[in-house]
């Protein structure tokens, strides 16, 4: 029969313990989880990113109800135990509920430590610990303005940031004369409060809190030298508290936390802890990575496996507050026996310290630039012996042949760790980019936990994988985006399909190997277009390879609804289509009309089924909102109105419009066309701009407003809109031939060089022979509604849904 | 005496009509269900419903082999037993399909 093994705790710690245990020894237990909180578990850390904005309460799940279920893991969320019956080996829950366990696991974490000050169980005192914190703050910040932090560590910090983001004004209030002095020196401390200040933030240093204000509700601070602020949100976040309550009142040893062995025992047999609820050699840690080194001792443990003791960690703190670059680890101050090698560089405010002691590294601050942390981070915890290095070699990585990163990969040994939260080393990572294929960083998370909690080692992984796959990571990999069906890259798969002449989908699979016969969501989409591409004067699309908004010509929207977007050319458009698409989203009952970012109208939340007769109703053609094609041209107002302008910018958008619209590209395309260099159609962030100067336009291409902002490059100047349309020709046939499916121009300028594009389009006879394949490829286009509504093989296949009722 | 295990036989429409490729929403009293025809021939059925915690449809999955791509969130999931492949995890309901003489009748 399984031993039971019952867990006090859903939380970060405790689900990584059952996690390594479930490797370990996957049918070992009948496992029974409770937890407080009435979620599955998350993570911690990204709680901050929830509150400034980043990320959906949602994103930071980390196992979901599924991961329970599947691994047959009873679980009991938003159910408290209160009491541990040690003689009947039995946990009784506030509902009544008793199991009983041959071992206990005690993972309940900690609390926010609440001042105790008068006025601290007011309405609108909050602490920054769980879901529950973000939600209240998330909401009291749409009714309220002055929030005041009390704290000004990272997490207060965090917080500050997060309700900055949500419109309030902050103040943080801190008890010592310096900004998380326990990580960084006066320096680089000071160097972050004036970033901070700069984002808005008010700091009251040296300022003992005595009495929290209001009737209620809180309403403000007074501190202990007199003086007071407004508040109407307080946030306690001046360090946490073991939860340690239910195990000292079931009678196990309990200092600060419940203490533990180096093997996660606690004084009683059976009974385990583990995380921030656990103390160990006198330490109550509050960071990750030493959770999950606890965690990973404790399941082996119960695995009954040998495994080193735990010993401790030292521990690295980075602060996630954007525009501050910060890593901090061990001793940051300096005494007797510490010489220290720093860099102040007041002008790129950057500041690196590097403490050391008897020869090794004992202490880290870096501020503004921290690619160095890993490196020297490493160093420290190896006791690195650093007395026949330079100064300059410690604080700059080098290598062989000009170092860097990768040379920094090269160097390190197998069993160094790389994501220190989830204690996973090179050699894993290196073997499960070996074993499973792994193309990407997110791949080598989900294979192997690296990069999943804090993050701060992904840039580290991706080097990992760069240097494991050599030249594969750069062609095949990073930037063909080719899958794991084939081995071979972008530029190897259309070499094939020209030398073969190869004309669909499922010849491409078959004639190259492909190991899935019918291919994937990844590599079918890729093929098509490539085909497409190649085989530019008969082409027949593969409708059923294309990504699901292009298959169905309209977005889908996360509740399986679509939208619609009429084309609206340079975003001009008329009285009587306005009408017309007002009465089409009233007719059909559209929840959403809304402006996109690429000046059109946009008709949001349309059932597929009504899909085919708005666009008959509409009578215009598709605006491509979901394609990887032209997607806008977006312009101003131009010569026309403004008196500014000096082109006929509306002109010039709409010919564009109307004559690049449909094209298949590797990804969308926007365009801008300014009427001067005002710029109010944000040419200079779009694939290709155009500027408007006196006696001309000036071509800006490979510029993108997206996730990775880049400012476009000034290809030339022309002095008539007839040549701009053909640079523009040749450009886009020229991008659409080399670049790889899902790059867009920015990363693909990048990558050939803006020096080698010029050189192409500046040949008159390449420019001509791009913009021949272009123009063929343009005849095989057309508007797709006009098929779908004339063609009811279409409308039935994509656009039906079958009712059928038994009685 | 025991009760023997009624099986309910539902017709769902004509096995022609169906596309190969694209899957077909189908409500069934109320339950929403997607039939695929796959390129073998075979029909699978499965819910209409997205695995992945933020939900979604199934029904314009891009369809390989047995297998299927969810549209929204991309997580590949078999036809044959409704779970999702590693590294995503999750499950969906799977239906039984019979197809007598060119009609597609649903197990359930």
């Amino acid at each position: 029969m399984k031993k039971k093994l019952v867990m006090i705790g859903n939380g970060m710690a405790g689900v990584r313990t059952i996690e390594e245990l479930l490797k370990l020894q996957p049918d070992g237990y009948e496992i029974t989880i409770f937890g407080n909180e009435p979620h599955p578990n998350y993570n911690r850390i990204m709680l901050s990113t929830v509150l400034q904005g980043d990320k959906s309460i949602d994103d930071i799940i980390m196992n979901d109800w599924d991961w329970y279920k599947s691994n047959d893991i009873q679980l009991f969320a938003g159910e408290e135990v209160v009491e541990i019956d040690k003689e009947k080996k039995q946990v009784i829950s506030e509902q009544g509920r008793k199991v009983d366990y041959d071992e206990l696991i005690i993972a309940t974490g900690s609390s926010s430590f609440i001042l105790p000050v008068p006025g601290s169980d007011k309405k609108g005192v909050v602490g920054f610990r769980d879901i529950h914190d973000c939600e209240m703050m998330i909401k009291d910040s749409r009714k309220y303005k002055k929030a005041a932090v009390i704290g000004g560590g990272l997490l207060g910090l965090e917080a500050a940031r997060g309700l900055l983001n949500l419109g309030m004004e902050v103040d943080i209030v801190h008890l010592m004369p310096h900004l998380m002095e326990r990580q960084l020196d006066e320096t680089a401390s000071g160097m972050l409060k004036k970033e901070l200040e700069n984002q808005g933030m008010n700091f009251l240093l040296e300022k003992q809190t005595q009495e929290i204000l209001g009737e209620e509700r809180v309403t403000g601070l007074r501190f202990s030298d007199g003086t007071e602020i407004q508040a109407d949100l307080v946030v306690m976040a001046v360090g946490i508290r073991p939860n340690v309550q239910l195990a000292k009142d079931s009678g196990i040893y309990v200092n600060r936390g419940i203490v533990v062995n180096d093997y996660m025992e606690t004084d009683v047999p059976n009974i385990y802890a583990v995380g921030e609820c656990a103390e160990h050699r006198e330490i109550v840690y509050g960071l990750v990575a030493p959770l999950y080194e606890q965690g990973k001792v404790l399941a082996a443990n119960l695995a009954g496996v040998s495994a080193n003791p735990y010993e401790g960690t030292i521990c690295g703190t980075q602060l996630k507050v954007s525009g501050c670059d910060l890593f901090s680890a061990g001793e940051i101050g300096d005494d007797e026996g510490t010489k220290s090698i720093k860099v102040h560089n007041e002008f790129d405010g950057i500041y690196k310290k590097v403490v050391i002691r008897d020869n090794r590294i004992a202490g880290i601050v870096l501020y503004g630039d921290t690619k160095d942390s890993n490196r020297l981070f490493r160093m420290l915890t190896k006791r690195e012996d650093i007395s026949g290095m330079t100064s300059v070699s410690i604080l700059e990585a080098s290598g062989c042949c000009g170092g860097g990163e990768a040379g920094d990969v090269a160097a390190m040994a197998d069993d160094e760790l790389v994501c220190g939260c989830n204690g996973v080393t090179k050699g894993t990572i290196v073997d499960a980019i070996r074993t499973n294929e792994l193309t990407t960083v997110d791949e080598v998370g989900g294979c192997t936990n690296a990069g999943r909690s804090c993050g701060r080692c992904k840039s580290l992984i991706s080097d990992i994988l760069a240097y494991t796959l050599g030249d594969q990571y750069d062609t095949s990999a990073k930037k063909a985006g080719i899958c794991g069906c084939t081995t071979l890259s972008k530029d190897e798969i259309v070499a094939e399909i020209r030398a073969k002449g190869l004309t669909n989908v499922r010849e491409v699979m078959n004639v190259l190997g492909w190991s899935q016969e019918e291919g994937c969501s990844k590599c079918r989409p890729a093929i098509n277009y490539y085909l497409g591409m190649v085989n530019f004067d008969g082409y027949k699309d593969e409708r059923d390879s294309r990504l699901v908004n292009e298959k169905m010509h309209a977005n889908i929207q996360k509740d399986g609804t679509y939208s619609v977007v009429p084309r609206m050319y340079g975003g001009v458009t008329t009285a009587a289509d306005l009408k017309k698409i007002a009465e089409v989203a009233e007719k059909y009952d559209v929840p959403l009309v809304k402006l996109t970012g690429g000046q059109r109208i946009g008709l949001f939340g349309v059932n597929k089924e009504d899909l085919p007769a708005m666009w008959e109703d509409l009578g215009m053609p598709s605006g491509y909102a979901y394609g990887k094609t032209l997607r806008t041209v977006k312009t101003c107002v131009g010569e026309k109105f403004c008196r500014f302008g000096t082109q006929d910018s509306m002109g010039l958008g709409i010919e564009l419009e109307k004559k690049f619209e449909r094209l298949d590209t590797p990804h969308k395309v926007k365009m801008g066309v300014s009427a001067c260099p005002r710029n109010c159609a944000e040419s200079g962030i779009k694939d290709i701009g155009f500027v408007g100067v006196d006696g001309g336009w000036e071509i800006y291409i490979g510029g993108n407003g997206g996730t990775d902002l880049r400012a476009a490059d000034l290809l030339e100047t022309v002095k008539t809109k007839e040549e701009a349309l053909e640079i523009t020709g040749a450009y886009l046939q020229y991008y659409r031939e080399t670049a790889a499916y899902l790059e867009r121009t920015a990363p693909w300028l990048e990558r050939m060089g803006l020096d080698h594009v010029k050189e192409v389009l500046a040949d008159e006879n390449m420019r001509k022979q791009l913009n021949e394949r272009l123009d063929m490829t343009l005849e095989r286009y057309k508007e797709p509604w006009q098929e779908a509504i004339t063609d009811n093989g279409i409308k039935e296949k994509y656009y039906q849904v079958r009712k059928v009722t038994v009685e | 005496m025991m009760m023997k295990e009624t099986m309910v036989r539902i017709k769902l429409t004509d096995f022609d009509s169906l596309p190969v490729g694209a899957g077909q929403a189908v409500t069934v009293n109320g339950e929403n269900i997607v039939l695929f025809r796959i390129y073998n021939g075979e029909v699978k059925a499965v819910e209409n419903r997205s695995p992945h915690r933020k939900g979604g449809t199934l029904a314009d999955a891009l369809v390989s082999g047995k297998f299927i791509y969810c549209p929204v969130y991309d997580l590949k999931i078999s036809l044959e037993d409704g779970k999702v492949q590693a590294p995503d995890t999750g499950e969906v309901k799977t239906f039984k399909v019979e197809v007598i003489e060119n009609e597609v009748y649903l197990q359930i």
